[in-house]
């Protein structure tokens, strides 16, 4: 057992004992550290203003990960290195500086700071192929800028990280693995006491455990949702049980017919694997919130969380998923669609976490789409969320899985427009109908700050529809402004 | 593709003598913003012993407060002091026009929903933040009125309406052989500055210094000073540089800085205040919602004949800057259109929510959005091409007369719209999308180029005045300063290049410093796009009181004719004789010649009859033209814009790189005000949209793919600063061809039918338009 946290700072080894177990990394650089540069925009991981990079060493791979200090806890950053911006500059600009510089990528300056750390991120992000506008705009949809209209910056980006990395943190990885392996260990971590503490399993025999003992504790996988409790409604969470430590629980088991995705696999690390199920699935996992999010944000929290907009369930609904929960030694298995018991509630006894969730791959008559419409393209939250699994027997329809967010207050499955698309004509529209006014009489959706009740109807419905002229043969070119599957099958 | 090519042009100025001006330098701390080194007021070395603030806000909208038990948030940990209204010890109000309505504390009742009420005052922001949520505020609740219909049901104005009138509206209306009405409405706008609201109070003797983001250093001033019983001369504001404003810290930052500077003298210990995100955008004002409602007449051509329009804005609960807001709304209602014959009547709405206040444009946006979808109505009523409905209304020969009585004598639209039409392709493009339509059945594109033109100086008129204050070192150093404030607008390195141009020195020996009010008193507002033109001229005209000194001494000294005498590379050149810089100075010095100076700057020629609502309040318009083409998505409301071609006149630019940087940045907030950013309060008059995860303002991937931005090179015919012109606010507007270009495309399902599209064109909206031009 471990009783402090570790980390490096500027080379150096930095030990956390007594600190709140929700203390922000953001908080723990301004207030404790003194180290400025980073800036709060927001408090709640939306405009990027806060962005730190976390490097790592993982499989021998020296990784670079831009998060948002403002909502992550200075506990998750154990066994990391915590690079800030106050640290790039080094006698000289860093090359990203430089071309933000160059290219007039600041007026007042206050994004700049999260920009220019997102751009170290890609500036070391691996690369396939040239980079472009499109993949810069991907790399940072999860800053904000105010100021400048974003060209100069993504034209700051395009300079600076094309060729391969030559800046000085490239130049020390093999001592940075040294000194990031010496802070790897297997050890529990507990920091605090049995009222108030930041644990960090090692295990899941000792998740298993601990969560057993602290069944009123909450379990912290990415906090891109916990940590707002947090920032915004100053909620006192004291004993924390954070799942980044926990060995095996990010396991990706990709078989024929399925693909198990453990608890704390991060939405960036099952984006290939969703992509390579449907390109659907992959631009909704590219659309998820930013990189910064996406990064440390996990299926299992978006699962367990419990929201009613939240993105995968449905898609993981449409296509037949079973959610693995583990309680003590004793794991069980329900389909994901039944774990959404009522807003607020889930099917999650105390002491029980989720273990895994396994996705059913698409057969050869299967024809899947999801669409998420929102009133910003990237990273926004849905208004509505709807997902279509069609098994055809050649024109007909023989089953369909549909399941929308947004639309009640769970992700729910559309039973009526299930029932009503057995045996429709996918070549003759005029035998959709029947289910065009099923899914109108599935939901009975609410009024909110994202859509009216009417414009979800309205939105459900033609999301039907245009699943189906879609599975009907009609090319995306011809029914989406953006996403078109054509270009994502040719690689955009 | 990219704009870069333009930005990186080393020098459009033609005039080659410049060496500073005109050049594309680099903003003066772009090193320090990269390294995150470039200090916000949060960044400022707290003092040691600094407590923290928050506010605790009123739970309901409208009502009496009936008691306020704050026993569980002075017995919270930390908390060092609580505040309400009774321990203001003087003025209780930051209203910017001494209106009495803005209360700093709320004292006897509340008007908007959240209004701060009383003021925490602890160890840490943290234990303030927390403390705040215990306070237990009873209100005697009334049914607020929301929204701009609400007030109008209710008549609820919160200053007396105001008309302009030219001609008789209602006998060319009864003459014209074609009419059309309709009504619009416009949404608000949220500033969404990168930083939020912030001011770190430190206590002197028997003076007050307040670090502050603010626009306005000298109101913040003034509303302290009366605030505490202190005079003006007690109280220094000082702000290096602000993470943004947009008209958003003009008036806005003045109360947090009240309530920094009053826990500050109640406590003797430095106090900061620095709002949440979410508390920022609940407590502070907005761009003003509009709805406009006209009739209109014209021609068989498509010319406008008259025009009656109501404009009704959404004030809030207070006056702030409304008057002059809907005052430019009404002087921006002719955009860049002749109006022979025209009512214009603002409606000034008291509603119970946050009082609406400055936002890039003033007004102008807005007023412009109804005469814009006016002429969409006549090329859709008449099947002509919106654009040339658009020009056959420009201002022209005996036709420039506008509705307040100034003549447009620097009218550049017809050659800047007729270039851009080349350049973007339009008639091309507008056959390839009408092809593109007729064969797409899910899909529509729409295309629109539509003008810009944007009156400068304060309609304010004593407010266009400028002062500065340069000192030149003996080593050949320069610190400059001036009443001006840099929020990313890059103004201080505009000045600075002009004050390096008039010394003949490098731009690095200018030393940019803090506005502060100890340093230059009773400034203007950095506002109305007016910083450059106003702050350039009154810091040249300190660098030439002090040059005058120098050439008369070296006049004297080496007997050579003043005319002789310049100037440039770092020395004098007196004759055919060159002197460093420095020595002259050295040498001027020994002679005991000052060389520090202030400078000062009234805008010429402004006139204003409010009574008769005729004058000149501008000293020139700004103009420019955007042409936008988009995609919508007809099942869904979706839309993507493909291309954006703009050719903006900024004069001769002072410096290109900066002012592309307006442009850009300019265009994408508009687009982003009509589109994606929407404001929405429920019937509590609470707003909903309060945080980035539920109001959208662009971000990268809704930057065109395609986006071309050219500056329309042409000097000022006015004698401002090098002949450039202002850049601050026009380019916003140009995100309205965006909005034209959408009901473009919705137009396409319906050609011939009125196009109902309000903003912002939300999915949502646009869909619901959709619907409405095809179900009946
Ligand atoms: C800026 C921003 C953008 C976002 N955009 C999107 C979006 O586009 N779409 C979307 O769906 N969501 C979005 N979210 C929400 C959030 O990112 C997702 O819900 C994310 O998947 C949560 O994962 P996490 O690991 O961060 O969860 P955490 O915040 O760590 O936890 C979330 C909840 O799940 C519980 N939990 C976590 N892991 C387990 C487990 N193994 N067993 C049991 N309970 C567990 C936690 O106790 C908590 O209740 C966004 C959030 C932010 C801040
Ligand atoms: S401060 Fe905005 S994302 Fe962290
Ligand atoms: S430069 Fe101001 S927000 Fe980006």
């Amino acid at each position: 057992m471990r009783n402090e946290i570790r980390f490096l700072r500027g080379g150096r080894e930095v030990r956390l004992s007594g600190f709140s177990p929700t203390l922000t990394l953001l908080d723990y650089l301004r207030l404790h550290e003194r180290a400025l540069g980073t800036k709060e925009g927001c408090a709640e991981g939306d405009c990027g203003a806060c962005t730190v990079v976390l490097r790592r060493c993982v499989d021998g791979h020296v990784t670079y990960a831009p998060v948002n200090s403002c909502i992550l806890f200075a506990g998750q950053a154990d066994g990391a290195e915590v690079i800030a911006v106050d640290d790039l500059a080094n006698g000289g600009l860093h090359p990203v500086q430089q071309a933000m510089v160059e290219s007039h990528g600041s007026q007042c300056g206050f994004c700049t700071p999260g920009f220019v750390m997102a751009l170290f991120g890609l500036y070391h992000a691996p690369r396939k192929g040239p980079l472009t506008r499109a993949a810069v705009n991907d790399f940072i949809a999860g800053n904000l800028c105010r100021c400048t209209g974003y060209r100069p910056i993504v034209d700051a980006a395009l300079a600076a990280c094309t060729a391969p990395p030559q800046d000085r943190f490239a130049e020390d990885e093999p001592e940075a693995v040294r000194r990031l392996a010496a802070l790897a260990d297997d050890a529990d971590v507990l920091v605090g006491d049995d009222r108030r503490f930041f644990a960090a399993p090692a295990s899941i025999a000792s998740l298993a455990d601990i969560y057993a003992s602290h069944p009123d504790a909450v379990l912290v996988s990415g906090a891109t949702d916990v940590g707002l409790w947090i920032t915004k409604q100053l909620r006192d969470l004291p004993k924390i049980i954070w799942l980044g430590r926990v060995r095996g629980l990010d396991a990706i088991s990709d078989e024929p017919d399925a693909v198990t995705f453990g608890a704390t696999v991060t939405h960036q690390a099952a984006m290939p694997h969703l992509a390579a199920i449907d390109p659907d699935l992959g631009a909704l996992l590219r659309r998820f919130a930013g990189r910064q999010v996406r990064t440390v944000g996990t299926i299992g929290g978006n699962i367990a969380n419990g929201s009613p907009i939240g993105d995968t369930p449905p898609a993981l609904i449409a296509l037949g998923s079973t959610l693995i929960l583990q309680q003590g030694d004793t794991t069980r298995t329900l389909p994901l669609e039944d774990f959404f018991i009522a807003y607020g509630r889930q099917d999650r006894r105390p002491g029980e976490f989720v273990r895994a969730v396994r996705v059913a791959k698409l057969g050869p008559d299967d024809c899947f789409r999801c669409y998420k419409i929102s009133k910003r393209f990237d990273s926004d939250i849905s208004a509505v969320m709807g997902a279509f699994r069609f098994t055809r027997n050649g024109d007909h329809i023989a089953a369909a899985r549909i399941a929308f967010g947004g639309m009640a207050a769970t992700p729910r499955r559309a039973a009526g427009a299930e029932a009503a698309l057995a045996g429709v004509r996918l070549s003759d529209p005029t035998t959709w109908s029947a289910a065009l006014t099923a899914v109108d009489a599935d939901f009975s959706p609410l009024d909110d700050q994202r859509g009216s009740a009417r414009y979800r109807r309205d939105t459900a419905r033609a999301l039907l529809r245009k699943a189906l002229i879609e599975a009907a043969g009609t090319p995306t070119r011809e029914t989406r402004v953006v996403d078109i599957r054509e270009d994502a099958v040719v690689g955009r | 593709m990219s704009v870069a090519e333009v930005a990186q042009a080393p020098n459009v100025v033609a005039e080659a003598a410049l060496r500073s001006v005109g050049v594309a330098t680099q903003h003066d701390s772009a090193v320090r913003h990269v390294c995150g080194s470039a200090a916000y007021v949060d960044d400022v070395r707290e003092p040691e012993g600094t407590l923290h603030l928050a506010v605790g806000g009123a739970p309901a909208a409208r009502g009496r407060l009936k008691a306020i038990d704050l026993a569980a948030v002075r017995a919270a940990p930390g908390v060092v002091r609580v505040l309400t209204a009774a321990d203001i010890p003087g003025r209780n109000d930051s209203s910017p026009v001494n209106a009495g309505d803005d209360p700093i504390l709320a004292a006897d009742s509340v008007a908007f929903h959240h209004q701060a009420v009383f003021l925490v005052v602890a160890q840490t922001r943290d234990a303030a933040r927390r403390a705040a949520k215990l306070g237990k505020i009873d209100i005697e609740a009334e049914r607020p009125l929301v929204s701009v219909d609400d007030a109008l049901a209710a008549q609820s104005y919160v200053l007396p309406e105001y008309t302009f009138l030219t001609g008789e509206p209602e006998a060319a209306l009864a003459a014209s052989p074609h009419r059309v009405s309709g009504s619009l409405r416009i949404g608000g706008q949220e500033h969404f500055y990168l930083e939020g609201q912030v001011a770190l109070a430190v206590p002197g003797e028997d003076d007050m210094l307040i670090y502050s983001s603010t626009q306005h250093p000298s109101e913040l001033q003034a509303i302290v000073a009366h605030m505490l019983h202190l005079p003006a001369a007690a109280v220094t504001v000082e702000v290096r540089r602000m993470g943004g404003a947009f008209g958003g810290k003009e008036t806005q930052a003045a109360q947090w800085a009240a309530l920094a500077a009053l826990a500050a003298r109640l406590t003797g210990r430095p106090c900061k205040m620095r709002l949440d995100r979410d508390d920022d955008m609940i407590m502070t004002g907005k761009r003003h919602d509009f709805r406009a409602d006209y009739t209109a007449g014209f021609d068989g051509d498509g010319r406008i004949t008259a025009f009656d329009v109501m404009l009704a804005s959404r004030c809030g609960y207070s006056a702030d800057l409304s008057a002059s807001i809907n005052d430019r709304a009404m002087f921006h209602a002719d955009n860049g259109y002749y109006l022979p014959a025209a009512r214009i009547v603002t409606k000034r709405t008291k509603t119970h929510t946050v009082s609406n206040t400055a936002f890039r444009g003033f007004g102008g946006p807005q007023g412009m959005m109804a005469v814009e979808r006016l002429i969409d109505d006549i090329a859709w009523s008449l099947g002509l091409d919106p654009l040339d409905v658009r020009k056959r209304n420009l201002y022209g020969d005996g036709r420039d007369v506008t509705p307040y009585g100034m003549r447009v004598t620097d009218n550049i639209l017809p050659e800047l719209i007729d270039t851009l039409e080349r350049t973007s392709d339009y008639r091309t493009r507008r056959r390839a999308i009408a092809a593109f339509n007729s064969a797409s059945p899910y899909l529509k594109r729409g295309i629109a180029l539509t003008p810009v033109k944007f009156g400068i100086s304060f309609t304010t008129t004593h407010l266009n005045q400028a002062g500065a204050l340069v000192h030149v070192y003996l080593d050949g150093s320069v610190h400059l300063n001036h009443g001006g404030t840099e929020m990313g607008q890059g103004l201080f390195v505009k000045v600075a290049q002009v004050v390096a141009e008039e010394f003949g020195i490098d731009l690095a020996q200018v030393k940019i410093t803090p506005t502060s009010t100890a340093k230059v008193p009773n400034t203007s507002p950095t506002a109305a796009s007016s910083g450059a033109d106003m702050n350039s001229m009154a810091a040249r005209d300190a660098a030439q009181t002090i040059k005058g000194r120098l050439i008369a001494f070296a006049a004297e000294k080496y007997a050579t004719p003043p005319e002789l005498i310049s100037f440039r590379d770092s020395h004098a050149l007196i004759g055919n004789r060159l002197v460093p810089f420095a020595q002259i100075l050295r040498e001027a010095y020994l002679a005991r010649v000052s060389l520090s100076s202030t400078g000062f700057y009234r805008t010429p020629d402004l006139h204003w009859d409010p009574g008769k609502g005729k004058g000149r309040p501008f000293f020139y318009f700004a103009y420019g033209a955007a042409c936008s083409e988009v995609i919508i998505d007809t099942l869904t409301g979706e839309m993507k814009v493909a291309r954006v071609d703009i050719l903006h006149d900024v004069g001769r630019s002072l410096n290109p790189a900066i002012d592309i940087g307006q442009i850009e940045g300019g265009f994408v907030q508009g687009m982003g005000w009509l589109t994606c950013e929407e404001l929405v309060y429920d019937q509590a008059g609470r707003l909903l949209t309060h945080a980035p995860s539920t109001y959208k303002i662009p971000c990268a991937s809704d930057v065109p793919p395609d986006f071309r931005i050219a500056l329309f090179d042409a000097a000022n015919r006015e004698d401002t600063i090098y002949r450039s012109k202002a850049v601050g606010e026009p380019p916003l507007m140009l995100g309205i061809s965006v909005f034209a270009a959408i009901a473009d495309a919705i137009h396409s399902l319906a050609p011939g039918k009125r196009v109902p599209l309000d903003a912002p064109a939300t999915p949502e909206s646009i869909l619901h338009a959709i619907h409405q031009v095809t179900q009946d």
